[in-house]
């Protein structure tokens, strides 16, 4: 009898199956991460297109600045989701970016070394504090955000006294003449895909200089980076045992030690990650500028951090994803910058960022409740 | 040589004053389910992780397949087949069940130093397992959390299985679990005994551990009360070493339930 009952509700449930399947489509995609960040993004560019279509925030130049302005933060902001994903926070990204700055600056400009050794020598200074950070935060089992705060506090005073020690001011400019003729700089300081902006300057479909040459004169390094920066991340994220850890070791920390992920491992490589983010950050910054300031990067790990909740990083780990936190970046450069083409005062950009900042997280909690709710 | 799977020969665990353990013997045959009983307090937790590497014993030899050994750490134990499935199961809610399955222990493919997770293969093992079960996951990338109780329960189970366990350790499995689901991983359980696995069933739970053990060791406060077979003891005389026989009454109309339930 209870055979039989089975076999007939069995019957009923794989008849169920094949209308379940194309609403589980659907909610499959309602359910990944970074839905909301690119319907968010779709709304940003919406909106600017009505209201500042006409005024060259989507011309060449205009969209390269808000892209540049966006990948910057993209690429910090893909470093502090997988930390996310992965379980901790990095509140020292900011000064670490201070900290990357001088680290190329007065090396290269007070004590004579080449350039490119600067820079080798800030990612591995980034590597030391990345490592410091998550040795620290393994080693104590204090939450991240009381140690990469302290954190925050000591690379910053670091960067401003060690600065002032030996240049005896707060800045360190410079270093424009050093790039050319470096074997590592111009990673961080060329254009690309110049010959197209040329082509279309000569056609005349972008605008042009009154010299003749195009206003936008190439793909800025900080876009490139932050296009193999959310490819990586995403490809580890999605398709190595690495990045399986890392969901894991966010999403409970006891079982995915309890079945062999190092978890300790992963958050120290994730803290890396974090600091290596900010010196690419400061190295294309510094490059750009000429100069490194000791207050750069102010702020910035709150964006980063912003952003990645945005494009649907959970505060408790172990849920979120890389192109959501590139699509949470891309809505804050697009609003940063589009707010300057609008009659909006760009005081309002701050609400914007919170309130934004606000929605995304009650979304969120939303969509965990769904994923982790029982039949 | 011994017919047996897997011996406990007098284990003592002592920590500091405290006896947690005094003079455990159990003894496992391929198939068997064997029921470890005792109510909380009576050193059911100790002896799992002594079970699982985690404690050594004092005293007393562990014995595989006839030969002596000695667990030095958790993996020691998973190596020598012993699989132990903790309470808690070691399941991230908001990750896919492939996900789970899989984690820390992730298939490969791809040349080598560019090696990514074989998530297609993954998929597949993983919805074949929980079909073996009758657990119709849809979908194996659908997330854990959208599981119940059980299924979750026996996709830690069926991890354990597939990497490699001889011999099962269920902590409490059906502790959190109402009569369906329960009787849904003990269904299970069965059937990965009868496919060969030795059970060490722990629980305080009598009206699920009768139905499906073949022998019951009783614990109480650290000291195995003896081992029984199913044919020598019945149900209500193992209520009674176990809990001094209070509340008989309310936990038979428990029993008739699960009774009615595995008919």
């Amino acid at each position: 009898m209870s055979e039989k009952a089975k076999s007939i509700s069995s019957k009923k449930t794989s008849g169920q199956d094949e209308r379940l399947k194309e609403v589980s489509k659907l909610r499959l995609l309602l359910n990944r991460p970074e839905l909301g960040a690119v319907g968010g993004a779709i709304l940003v560019f919406i909106f600017f297109g009505i209201v500042a279509g006409d005024t060259g925030m989507f011309s060449a130049y205009g969209t390269l600045n808000f892209l540049d302005v966006s990948a910057n933060l993209g690429i910090i902001a893909i470093a502090a989701a997988m930390l996310m994903i992965g379980g901790e926070f990095d509140l020292s990204i900011g000064s670490m970016i201070g900290f990357a700055g001088i680290c190329i600056a007065i090396p290269a400009i007070y004590w004579g070394w080449p350039l490119w050794v600067s820079i080798i020598f800030a990612f591995a200074m980034a590597v030391l504090v990345g490592y410091f950070n998550g040795i620290l935060v393994v080693r104590t089992g204090l939450p991240s955000f009381i140690v990469t705060l302290a954190m925050l506090f000591i690379l910053r005073g670091a960067t401003l006294a060690i600065t002032r020690l030996i240049t005896g001011r707060t800045q360190v400019p410079g270093l424009r003449v050093l790039i050319e003729n470096d074997p590592i700089a111009w990673m961080f300081a060329t254009d690309t895909f110049k010959w197209l902006f040329t082509w279309l300057g000569s056609m005349n479909l972008i605008a042009l200089r009154t010299d003749g040459t195009p206003l936008a004169t190439g793909i800025p390094p900080s876009v490139i980076w932050f296009i193999a920066a959310t490819l990586f991340a995403t490809w580890i994220l999605m398709k190595t045992r690495y990045g399986n850890w890392i969901f894991a070791s966010g999403g409970d920390k006891n079982g995915a030690t309890n079945v062999g992920v190092p978890v300790g491992r992963v958050k120290i490589s994730l803290f890396i990650g974090t600091a290596v983010a900010a010196t690419i950050f400061a190295t294309i910054q510094v490059l750009d500028a000429g100069s490194a300031d000791t207050m750069r990067g102010n702020l910035k790990e709150l964006e980063a951090i912003a952003a990645a909740v945005v494009g649907g990083c959970l505060l408790t780990g172990g849920y979120g994803s890389a192109i959501g936190a590139a699509f949470g970046a891309l809505i804050f450069g697009t609003v940063s910058m589009g707010i300057f083409y609008t009659d909006v005062d760009t005081d309002w950009f701050k609400v914007f960022l919170g309130a934004m900042m606000l929605i995304a997280v009650v979304f969120n909690n939303y969509i965990r409740k769904r994923v982790t709710e029982s039949k | 040589m011994s017919e047996n799977l897997i011996e406990f020969n007098n284990i003592s665990k002592f920590f500091g004053k405290v006896i947690a353990l005094k003079d455990v013997t159990m003894k496992l045959k391929k198939g068997e389910i064997m029921c470890l009983l005792g109510d909380n307090g009576a050193g059911k937790s100790t002896l799992i992780k002594t079970l699982a590497g985690v404690h050594k014993p004092d005293e007393g030899e562990i014995v595989i397949e006839g030969k002596k050994t000695v667990f030095d750490s958790p993996k020691d134990a998973l190596d020598m087949g012993i699989g132990t499935v903790y309470q808690d199961l070691a399941l991230v809610p908001l990750m896919s069940v492939t996900r789970n399955f899989f984690m820390g222990r992730e298939p490969l493919k791809g040349p080598p130093f560019l090696k990514t997770f074989n998530i297609e293969k993954a998929n597949q093992i993983a919805a074949e397992r929980m079909g073996q079960i009758g657990i119709d996951v849809r979908d194996p990338s659908q997330a854990v959390g959208t599981m119940s109780g059980g299924e979750r329960q026996c996709l830690a189970i069926s991890r354990a299985i597939y990497f490699g366990a001889k011999v099962l350790v269920l902590d409490e499995p059906t502790s959190a679990l109402g009569v369906h689901q329960a009787s849904m991983v003990l269904k299970y359980v069965v059937k990965a005994a009868s496919q060969g696995l030795a059970v060490i069933l722990i629980t305080h739970n009598v009206h699920h551990a009768y139905p499906v053990g073949n022998s019951f060791t009783v614990l109480n406060r650290g000291k195995s009360l003896g081992t029984f077979n199913k044919k020598d003891i019945s149900r209500e005389e193992l209520l009674g070493m176990m809990a001094g026989g209070e509340e008989l009454d309310k936990l038979e109309v428990e029993l008739e339930e699960m009774n009615r339930l595995n008919s």
